[in-house]
């Protein structure tokens, strides 16, 4: 497997991490382990700029640099690099998703997620532990039964399972059918799972860094400059008119301000989504169950936390904190399913700002200004495709034209009403 | 939690009775037959998602069921007024406020607010 440990010109060389690095360091006191990414200048001049430091944009960068050989790329980020969504979303990764155009999309994805920590040379923590979307009634198993034969035509793992089967894989989920709204059953994808969030971020910045690009951060695009309807740079607060020959915009919730800059409009609409973290507790949960009808979803981290989320806002709000009604909704879902962690403590509550598309599913599309390319709208499931995204998007920046499994999710669909209908299909409604 | 302010009721009610219902001033094409493709996307899906001060429709869905307006700060969600439908909002100073209702300029909004 190729790792990124090619230097571009005028870069050091970047040592790989290994076992025997970590026994070395442990000798020289953990003092002497290399930068994982450059700080650097902006250049006047790059051939292509992406707006957006999160594990979406790095991974654009990352695949660029390896697989179409740009090296004069930049990312810039106007805070610190997955400082966004990408620190702050539930990190379940999973591709069971209905409709064929979404299914390749994040079938891809986890393609690569199964690689990743080998690509990357970066222990990413992709735990494949499995998914469980559970059905509370008929409907909804009839869902599931749908949304897994058509995942299996596709080539996806998945299973349907009964009450029985559930409480197997969770013990300490109420599948007892005496609750308000009992465990019927659940659609099951083994390969399914989680991954470190921050590590994706680290691991593509250090990989896109070796090959040469600049991670710029704490650098806020203010404007984008246009010049005869083409896109020709990027105006920064704090170092000036960037220049590039294409730009790739990834900035999730402010997409629709980016799009402000250039002149057009996008048809999302920015809500909060939270999520909460509990205090440590004893292993109780070795998969990630989530549920549409009662509207939660919980996994258990390394450190023994209990991740969990739930629905967003109904209304626009770019103030990255929930409401508390949401969290009253969510801790009952969550009690419903799992009523002896009712005396956990929650640690931490946090707000990401997520954008949505009127079909729940991202647009990756050239846009109607020439040399202009967004990848947005990844609404509330945006962390699963992380590297499947920058894959595609990498290669629409490079060849200027989608791929097929980038094309059905372009900017026009809302007016040729080809819309993908993953709203209804995603294992949680939002 | 918001406290907002039903019109009809004319009460301060909580966050919970209520359902935000999006963008509010959107008026329903009055001739649809001749309306392009273009235009039908614009009416059905694009929405001016503001930064700043933005009025949006919400419904008393557990109190009089009636919809109204509402002019919000989706940033600092402070509720600027709540008024009935049919009714005008007088633009402030600080709103540069178009004839859809919104904020038209994310530009201004967004330099100005940050």
């Amino acid at each position: 497997m190729a790792t990124p440990t090619r230097s571009a010109p005028g870069i050091p060389r970047m040592s790989r991490f290994s076992g025997f690095g970590l026994i070395k360091q442990a000798y020289r006191h953990q003092e002497h382990w290399q930068r994982m990414w450059r700080n650097p200048k902006p250049k006047k001049h790059y051939d292509i700029v992406i707006v957006g430091g999160g594990g979406h944009g790095l991974a654009t960068a990352f695949y660029l640099a390896k697989m179409h050989d740009k090296v004069n790329i930049a990312v810039i980020e106007k805070g610190w690099i997955g400082g966004g969504n990408t620190g702050r979303n539930t990190t379940i990764v999973r591709s069971n998703y209905l409709w064929d155009e979404a299914a390749h999309l994040y079938e891809h994805a986890m393609k690569l997620w199964e690689g990743l920590s080998q690509e990357l040379n970066y222990n990413v923590m992709f735990s494949q532990r499995g998914v469980l979307n559970l059905g509370h009634n008929l409907q909804d198993m009839r869902d599931i039964e749908r949304r897994v034969n058509a995942n299996r035509l596709n080539g996806i793992d998945g299973e349907v399972l009964d009450a029985q089967q559930c409480a197997q894989i969770v013990p300490i989920m109420d599948c007892s059918g005496s609750t308000r709204y009992p465990v019927l059953g659940a659609s099951w994808q083994p390969r399914a799972g989680v991954a470190r969030h921050d590590a994706v971020a680290w691991g593509f910045a250090r990989g896109a860094d070796s090959y040469g690009v600049d991670i710029i951060q704490q650098t806020e695009v203010t404007d984008i400059v246009i010049e005869d309807g083409a896109a020709v740079g990027v105006q920064t607060a704090q170092h000036g008119v960037i220049k590039a020959d294409r730009i790739g915009c990834v900035t999730a919730g402010n997409s629709g301000v980016l799009a402000g800059y250039a002149g057009f409009e996008l048809p999302i609409e920015s809500h909060p989504l939270q999520a909460y973290v509990s205090e440590p507790i004893k292993p109780i949960l070795d998969t990630v169950v989530m549920s549409n009808a009662v509207h939660g979803y919980m996994s258990q981290s390394d450190k023994g936390d209990l991740v969990i989320g739930a629905g967003i806002d109904g209304y626009v709000g770019y103030g990255q904190r929930g409401s508390f009604p949401v969290i009253e909704h969510t801790m009952h879902a969550i009690l419903e399913l799992f009523p002896q962690v009712s005396r956990v403590h929650m640690n931490r509550q946090w707000g990401g700002i997520v954008d949505t598309t009127p079909d729940a599913c991202p647009i990756i599309s050239k846009t109607p200004v020439e040399n202009l390319f967004f990848n947005c709208g990844w609404g509330t499931g945006g962390f699963k495709a992380t590297p499947g995204s920058g894959h595609v998007f990498a290669d629409l920046l490079a060849k200027g034209e989608p791929n097929a499994i980038a094309k059905p999710f372009n900017y026009w669909r809302f007016r040729d009403g080809s819309l993908i209908d993953e709203h209804g299909a995603a294992g949680v409604a939002h | 939690m918001f406290l907002i302010h039903c019109p009809y009721c004319e009460e301060h009610r909580e966050e919970e009775e209520f359902h935000a219902a999006g963008q509010a001033h959107l008026p329903r094409p009055l001739d649809p037959d001749s309306m392009t493709d273009e235009q039908w996307g614009d009416y059905l899906f694009y929405r001016k998602n503001t930064r700043g001060e933005y009025r949006e429709l919400w419904v008393h869905a557990a109190g009089c069921g009636k919809y109204f307006n509402v002019s919000r700060n989706t940033q600092t969600y402070e509720i600027y007024a709540t008024y009935k439908t049919g009714e005008v909002l007088e633009s402030t100073s600080q709103m540069s406020v178009g004839p859809t209702g919104s904020v038209l300029n994310y530009r201004t909004a967004d330099k100005e607010g940050s």
